[in-house]
């Protein structure tokens, strides 16, 4: 989805590319199947490095159980974790885009209520936070993050989130005089305090800079950057690195019960900050950090 | 450390004060279901003396909300959730009602721990997010109560070879944070 190099002069509306409705719901109905399933390459293969690494038999019993695990999920399209998520999806829509007979916003969310009907996935989001916590019964609303990009594409990447790990994520914010130091040590602190309830080994998603919701999206989307990519910014790299040791040298281990492997990567997104602020968001992401995705 | 040992249910409380942290256990028989919602309903059935849908003494909660069974299958996708969650409520199932084991992920808090020690009751971690992999086990799922909480309703189960570990034991012994 590159920016047109020729310049079209045409009006919007003579340019517009046209989409029926349709094709969006059923691709993100695909979508809730596949990333509900299949563990991406890049995870599988962080899975297989921790099994080589750990050397405790019931902490190699845990990676070899969800090595078999995503064995099994794959082969028989049975979902990794009975906890299929809040289906959060990254959409990039182009500008030049117009889905016909809905909005984009419809198209995924009934592409949602389709794909958890259809797969057998768990529905579990309730109406109302604390008054009317009453299943909706499709596992919709979907949380869309939207992007508008150049162009007359839409690509879409559904990260379905699961409550354990969510629930343990954390935001704090700090004084900037606590910089490097102050956001590495929270990090570390909340990976540690949530122990085995995020269901370890981990993916840590930072987000640091910007606002506080900014913060809490940068974390999240953090989730998506390829297993063991570092940040382009070699301080951050580093930071990343530094971080994952401290985080594995707690010995909270794959389930809480003790091992080397606590968490399989650290990924930080920063953001251009106020003078007066330091935000950190930690988003954490269970061992099966799934996502999938498509183009149209 | 020791091959896993086989178990059945329904437990007795020499049984339960048997199993020492650390141990890994393949446990078969029935099993009961229950998350947040479920258990709320059940200490409130304890509040105003009504009858508990399903008799807890020797018997094990499992914290589970599986996804739907497809055409043919038993249950669908079955691992445990985060125990932390039904701490307010597990002491008075272990006190009241003779429960004497849980099945979760996650550590537990002090209340629960101290009910386990002084009832007898154990803590097994089951492997969490190795959901299709946990359901192989699960050979019969029948609905027992409370259906309009669909995934979180109460089942009873019937496993076999449920790989799990003793996380707390009933001295409270625990795995966590050694």
């Amino acid at each position: 989805m590159g920016m047109n190099i020729q310049i079209d002069r045409r009006p919007p509306a003579e340019r517009l590319r046209r989409l029926p409705f349709q094709t969006v719901v059923d691709r993100v109905a695909l979508c809730c199947l596949e990333a509900s399933c299949r563990l991406p390459e890049d995870v599988l293969a962080a899975l297989k490095a921790g099994l080589e690494h750990e050397t405790g038999e019931l902490a190699r019993d845990f990676f070899s159980q969800y090595l078999e695990n995503a064995r099994i999920a794959a082969a028989e399209q049975r979902p990794l974790c009975q906890d299929t998520g809040f289906a959060v999806f990254f959409v990039e829509m182009g500008e030049l885009l117009a889905i016909d007979g809905g909005s984009i916003y419809e198209a995924i969310a009934a592409g949602t209520a389709k794909g958890y009907n259809d797969g057998y996935l768990r529905k579990s989001i309730v109406r109302d936070p604390i008054f009317r916590r009453e299943n909706t019964g499709d596992n919709t609303p979907p949380i869309i993050h939207l992007t508008l990009v150049p162009g007359d594409g839409l690509t879409v990447i559904l990260a379905p989130k699961g409550g354990g790990s969510e629930n343990m994520s954390a935001l704090r914010m700090l004084k900037p005089a606590q910089g490097r130091a102050g956001v590495a040590d929270f990090v570390v602190e909340t990976v540690r305090n949530a122990g085995g309830n995020p269901c370890p080994p981990t993916v840590v998603g930072v987000g640091v800079g910007g606002t506080m919701e900014k913060a809490a999206f940068l974390a999240k989307k953090a989730l998506l950057r390829p297993l063991g990519e570092p940040n382009p910014d070699p301080d951050y790299a580093a930071l990343e690195r530094e971080i994952l040791d401290r985080i594995n040298a707690t010995g909270v281990g794959p389930q809480g019960l003790g091992g080397a492997v606590t968490s399989l990567a650290v990924h930080i997104e920063p953001y251009p900050c106020h003078i007066a602020s330091l935000p950190v968001a930690v988003n954490l992401n269970c061992h099966a950090a799934r996502h999938a995705g498509f183009s149209l | 450390m020791t091959a896993a040992r086989k178990l059945t249910t329904p437990f007795t409380e020499a049984a339960v004060r048997a199993l020492q942290a650390g141990d890994r256990v393949l446990l078969s028989g029935v099993i009961w279901t229950g998350r947040d919602a479920a258990h709320k309903r059940l200490v409130a059935a304890l509040e105003t003396g009504t009858p508990l849908p399903v008799r807890l003494e020797g018997q094990a909660i499992y914290f589970v909300g599986p996804c739907p069974a497809r055409p043919g299958e038993v249950i669908g996708s079955a691992g445990p959730t985060t125990s932390g969650r039904m701490d307010a409520y597990s002491p008075r199932l272990i006190a009241e009602c003779g429960l004497r084991a849980m099945i979760g992920k996650g550590e537990r808090g002090p209340a629960v721990v101290e009910a386990m020690k002084r009832y007898g009751c154990v803590y097994f971690a089951a492997t969490g997010g190795a959901g299709a992999l946990i359901a192989r086990c699960v050979r019969k799922c029948e609905l027992v109560a409370y259906p309009e909480l669909g995934p979180e309703a109460i089942y009873r189960l019937e496993v076999v070879d449920f790989p799990l570990v003793v996380a707390i034991d009933a001295a409270g012994n625990t795995l966590y944070g050694r």
